[in-house]
Order: C-alpha cells, then sequence, then structure tokens
C-alpha cells in the first residue's frame, strides 16, 4: 500500500503538533513548579501589553515563565487550528469560515460594547481571522479518513478552551480552574498524539490489512482480552493520577510529605490537628509556602498508593504481552513498563530534591507521555488486537475456535448438527 | 489670677489622674524547642539581578532566635478590648521592596491605619507584583482593585488600609515567587512586635484585667493567650512558645 505523499507531510506535521504540545505542559509545568502562574496578572493582556509586544526587557522572574507558557500556547493554537484545516480537507473550509466569521463578530462586539474588555476583544478578533484565514486558504483535498476530521475538530475546541480556561485562572485566580486546566492539557496531548499515529503510514497499513481480512471478525482469545481490559484500566488509573498530581501542585503548599518511602518516618503518618500543627512548625519553604492541611497529606498519600497500582498494573501488561505475544503490543508496553519505572523515579526524586523545579517538571512530562502511550496502546489493542499482539490470521482463527464454549459445542453436537467438541 | 491658678491645678491633676490609669505591659518571648534550619533560598540567590544585591547566601526567616532562645517577629495583643480604628492622623507603617525582599516580613498596624508599601530596589530590578491575600470578607471588599498591582522601581508608594482584624495576611510577590511578608491587623491600639532581643512593650494600657495573646507564624499561628492584671505601674507578661 502507498501511502500518499499528502498524507506524509500530514504525518510530519501532526509529530510537530503533539511535540509541541509536549513542550508546552512541560513550560506549564514550569510555571507551576516556579510559583509563577500569576506572575503576569492580566490576560490577555500582559501588564497592559498586548501579548506579543510584551518588552522581553520586562521578561525577568516568573514573567519568562508564564509569558513564554502563553506564547508557546499561542502557537500550538495556530498549529491545530491548521492541522484541523488539513483534517478536515476542502469539507472544513465551510464550517471553519463560519467559526472564524462568529469570533470575530463577537470579538468587535466585546471591543464596541465593554470598554474594560477591550483586549479580550482584540484577542478574540485576532483568533477568529486567522481561523478566517485558514479556511479561506490552502488545503482543497479531500478530508484524511474517519475519524481523524473529527478528531481536529474536538482537538479545535479544546485548544481554543483551555486558552480561555488559562486565562481565567489568571483573571479569577481560582486554584480550580488551574487543576482543569492541567488535566484537560494532558487529554488534549494524548489527542494530538492518537492524531499522529492515526495518520501513521503503519496506521494506515494496518486498518487497510485489517480491512481486507477478515481478521478482526475473530473473537478474542481469553488472555488478549483480559489484557486489553488491564490496558484500558490502567490508562485509566493513569489519567486519575494526573488530575491527582495536578490537585497536588495547585494547592501552593508545596511538598506537604518530606519523606520517601516512608511519610514522617511511617507507613501512613498521622493527620490529627495537633500532628498537623507540629509539621507545619517544621517546615520551611521557599515559595510554595502555604501551610499544609490534612487533605494535602492524605492526597500525596492516595498519589504514591496509586502509583504503587500502576507500576504494578503496567508490569503486568509488559509481562503478559511479552510472555504471550509479540508485534507492537510487546515493544509498546515494554516501552511504557520503562516509562512508568522513570516516572516512578521522578516521583521518589521530586520528594528527595525538595520538589526541584526541574525534577518535578520532568515528573509532568513523563507522567503526560505515560498517559499518551497507554492511549496509543488502548486504541491499538482496541483496533487491531490480533495483529498488534503479532497472531498471524490462522493463528488468530485456531485461537478463536480454541476457545470456544466448549458447553455450546456440545450441545450443538447433542443436537446432531455438529460433532461434539472432545 | 486665681481663676486660671485653679484652671491649671485642674488641668494638671486630670493629666496625673490620666496617667496614673495607664500603664505599659512589658514583657519577652522565648522559644523552647529546637526550631528547624532555616535555607539558603535559592532562586533569589540564583537571580542574575536580585542575587548581586546581596552580600553572601541568603536565607529563609521563619525563625529569628538569640542567644538565650529571645524570639522576634511575635505579635503580642490585647483580645477583648473595645474595636478602635486608627485615627487617620496615624503615622502609617512602611514596608519596603528591598533586594528582591519585604523589609520587614512580620507586619502589625491597627485598623484604618495605613500601611505603605515602597519599592526601593533599582531599576535592575524592573518592577515587582504586589499582591495580597486578605480572607477576612470586610478586608475583602476593602481591597477591591488592589489585590494584584505591579510597581515599577522607582514608582509610587502602593497604600493600604484594612478595615477588620486579620492575622498574618500574606503579601506576595508574583515576579519573585520567593518574596513574602505577613501583615497582622488588630482592631485595637495594643499590640506590639517583639524585637531581636524577644522584648516587646505594649504603651498606654488602661489598668484592667486583659485576655494577651502572643503569635508567632509558625510556631504559634493561632496564639498562645494569657490573662493579665494591668496596673496603674503596668505589667509584665513573658511567653515561652514552644516547638514540639
Amino acid at each position: 500500500m502507498n501511502q500518499p505523499t499528502h498524507y506524509r507531510w500530514l504525518h510530519r506535521f501532526a509529530i510537530l503538533t503533539a511535540l509541541a504540545t509536549l513542550a508546552l505542559i512541560g513550560i506549564g509545568g514550569l510555571v507551576t513548579s516556579h510559583e509563577a502562574g500569576m506572575s503576569v496578572p492580566d490576560w490577555p493582556n500582559s501588564y497592559g501589553y498586548n501579548m506579543f509586544s510584551f518588552p522581553p526587557s520586562r521578561w525577568v522572574g516568573g514573567i519568562l515563565y508564564e509569558h513564554t507558557h502563553r506564547l508557546w500556547a499561542s502557537m500550538v493554537g495556530l498549529l491545530v487550528i491548521a492541522l484541523t484545516r488539513w483534517l478536515g480537507g476542502r469539507a472544513s473550509r465551510k464550517p471553519l469560515a463560519i467559526v472564524g466569521l462568529l469570533e470575530m463578530l463577537a470579538g468587535i462586539v466585546i471591543f464596541a460594547v465593554l470598554p474594560k474588555e477591550k483586549a479580550t476583544g482584540g484577542f478574540l478578533t485576532g483568533i477568529g481571522g486567522m481561523v478566517l484565514l485558514a479556511a479561506l486558504v490552502w488545503v482543497r483535498g479531500e478530508p484524511a479518513p474517519r475519524p481523524l476530521p473529527q478528531l481536529g475538530w474536538i482537538t479545535f475546541f479544546i485548544v481554543q478552551f483551555q486558552g480561555l480556561l488559562g486565562g481565567l485562572r489568571v483573571v479569577l485566580y481560582k486554584d480550580q480552574i488551574g487543576i482543569f486546566h492541567a488535566t484537560l492539557a494532558q487529554i488534549f496531548f494524548v489527542l494530538t498524539c492518537l492524531i499522529a499515529l492515526m495518520t501513521s503510514r503503519w496506521w494506515q497499513q494496518m486498518a487497510f490489512t485489517n480491512h481486507k481480512s477478515q481478521i478482526t471478525k475473530a473473537p478474542l482469545i481469553p488472555s488478549l482480552s483480559s489484557l486489553q481490559k488491564i490496558i484500558f484500566a490502567t490508562t485509566a488509573l493513569i489519567l486519575f493520577q494526573l488530575i491527582l498530581g495536578a490537585t497536588m501542585r495547585h494547592q501552593h503548599a508545596g511538598l506537604s510529605i518530606h519523606d520517601f518511602p516512608l511519610a514522617y518516618g511511617k507507613l501512613w503518618p498521622a493527620t490529627d490537628p495537633a500532628s498537623i500543627a507540629r509539621y507545619n512548625e517544621h517546615r520551611i519553604e521557599i515559595m510554595a509556602i502555604n501551610p499544609i492541611t490534612a487533605f494535602q497529606i492524605q492526597l500525596q498519600m492516595v498519589h504514591r498508593v496509586v502509583a504503587v497500582l500502576i507500576l504494578l498494573a503496567v508490569g503486568w501488561c509488559a509481562w503478559k504481552s511479552w510472555r504471550k505475544f509479540s508485534g507492537p503490543l510487546a515493544k509498546i508496553s515494554a516501552f511504557w513498563f520503562c516509562l512508568i519505572l522513570c516516572q516512578a523515579t521522578l516521583g521518589a526524586a521530586t520528594v528527595l530534591t525538595n520538589k526541584a523545579a526541574d525534577v518535578a517538571t520532568l515528573h509532568v512530562l513523563i507522567g503526560a507521555l505515560s498517559l499518551a502511550t497507554g492511549a496509543a496502546l488502548s486504541i491499538i489493542a482496541l483496533r487491531f488486537p490480533h495483529r498488534a499482539a503479532g497472531l498471524s490470521p490462522a493463528e488468530s482463527v485456531l485461537s478463536s475456535v480454541s476457545s470456544m464454549d466448549l458447553k455450546g459445542a456440545i450441545e450443538v453436537g447433542s443436537a446432531g448438527k455438529m460433532p461434539a467438541a472432545r | 489670677m486665681k481663676l486660671s491658678f485653679a484652671l491649671l491645678t485642674a488641668i494638671g491633676v486630670a493629666s496625673l489622674a490620666q496617667f496614673a490609669t495607664a500603664g505599659d505591659i512589658t514583657g519577652t518571648v522565648t522559644l523552647s524547642g529546637t526550631p528547624p534550619a532555616e535555607i539558603p533560598i535559592t532562586p533569589l540567590n540564583n537571580d542574575p539581578v536580585c542575587g548581586k544585591m546581596h552580600n553572601g547566601k541568603v536565607t529563609t526567616e521563619f525563625y529569628v532566635v538569640g542567644a538565650n532562645k529571645e524570639l522576634a517577629d511575635v505579635i503580642v495583643m490585647l483580645k477583648g478590648v473595645p474595636a478602635k480604628s486608627a485615627d487617620a492622623s496615624a503615622a502609617p507603617v512602611v514596608m519596603d521592596q528591598k533586594g528582591c525582599l519585604y523589609t520587614p516580613q512580620i507586619v502589625a498596624l491597627q485598623t484604618g491605619q495605613k500601611l505603605v508599601v515602597k519599592n526601593s530596589d533599582p531599576s535592575t530590578v524592573p518592577m515587582h507584583n504586589v499582591r495580597i491575600n486578605p480572607t477576612v470578607p470586610a478586608n475583602v471588599d476593602a481591597s477591591t482593585g488592589k489585590m494584584s498591582q505591579p510597581q515599577m522601581s522607582g514608582g509610587a508608594d502602593l497604600t493600604y488600609t484594612f478595615p477588620a482584624a486579620e492575622d498574618f495576611m500574606k503579601f506576595q510577590c508574583d515576579v519573585h515567587p520567593w518574596m513574602f511578608a505577613w501583615v497582622t491587623v488588630v482592631d485595637n491600639p495594643y499590640f506590639a512586635l517583639t524585637g531581636k532581643d524577644g522584648k516587646f512593650t505594649i504603651k498606654n494600657v488602661p489598668a484592667g484585667h486583659y485576655k494577651i495573646v502572643a503569635l508567632h507564624r509558625k510556631a504559634a499561628p493561632k496564639g498562645i493567650e494569657k490573662e493579665i492584671d494591668v496596673k496603674d505601674s503596668g505589667a509584665t507578661a513573658d511567653f515561652t512558645i514552644e516547638i514540639k
């Protein structure tokens, strides 16, 4: 199957978007690690300047991280607009034009009617202009195969909503919005990775051969079916773990537990008011200086317990798929396990280095990669279970026969329609 | 002439009576137990501009303890006395930003009294951004539009007043995330801060029976309370704050 050149470049562009998103998550991690989320107190302007003309001489202290995050996010926004247009082909032209015009119109109305929100109006008009520009020029080809255009649209709306959430986090000064912003960033990264995966030559070949063969109709052998379920569940658990991590980062209380593997010298630390008061008396923090609470200690303990569960689950997946299967499932599972080992080490290092900014940020990045790997593995295991497991069509059919319900076969045989299985 | 003499005598007696019914509360606050070691403020020390403004490594100052365990930065105040805000003419309390640090880091003032925040840093530090974190609703309302204010080098002073009592309101610089100060607002004029010798003096307290509280941001954030009788000659109240 020869892949058209068009797709090759689309795939490369999707990889670029995914990498830019990963970098954006990293810069976001630096923002929280350096407690710099509020270093630029206005949005979409920066200290009254248009975001894109804020003088570099003022990018000092935490401003450097926060302002870079804003500019990088704007670039990712542009990449996603282009990706949506590319994935949607000529069919995306009209809806993009409508969305762009509506955003421009809304921006102009805000600019004219709300004098205090002129910057917001201008910013929205600018975004709408870019969307409209993407609609008017460039791609005239056919849309990419389903569900890629749909995924493109989802990322398109998420990236705009993400920008708004980031702005509201600053303007409203709500940590809860920050937690949601961080979680949605992880989901957005997963989507960009899936687009990159599904535009790849490998995926298209798998889809093509899958379509031609009858292999997909063969029922899953029990071991593959159970592996598939564990992969899904573990990926969901990693997402939960990342939400816990985001919640911890947005408490602005630094580390609630300073030792590892024990916690305040115990397997499970005391969290009664007297103990919390004692912990706070002895905490010396530089930046995240809010007193810690029992909730924050319990949160970190749950984070540790879930980390162990993830390590065991991914280890089980890797061991099972390496031992019983071959092909991409085994290889990606092994890579996944390496990532999780690395992530667990970074988690311990985050505590032992008193949450050093670079270590904590790397922990966020590997967390994002772990989720994306789990999601990719899940979708591969769902879409091409037999091929991903390295089973040939013949093996799949044989394995499906061997997994037939024996009782049902005997019943059928006794009715004289089919020989009973022995 | 006789009338003037009588008037002067009456004024003199009244003044003496005024002094006779008010005394000073003095005392010393000491720390019991071993405080945690202070740590270097690494981001400040590594900052290419702010770090150069200090000789040597700057460390945190959560526990300022003297040779004989005298504890500085403790706020001692009377509780349960009728609330009274400062007069408009009261001298403001000044807090400066110097070398990318707040000076002082622990501040106490009366309700209605002005707090002036200066920026004495040179132009090599382009700006600070003062964010305040009041939690008492009346102080939140009074701070509308002042929650987060950029202050350029050499820029105008920022002024705050708070109408309600609040302990340890956090001030911070959002540009330099290691910069913090804690402002305690007291709703009466009877309070003092301990110096490096751990000593404090609350002046001109009318004679009577009071509750007196000592607060330390780390070791006693909710305060240690005592009862005290203030006589014409004043009173003494020593505190020992224990770190467990």
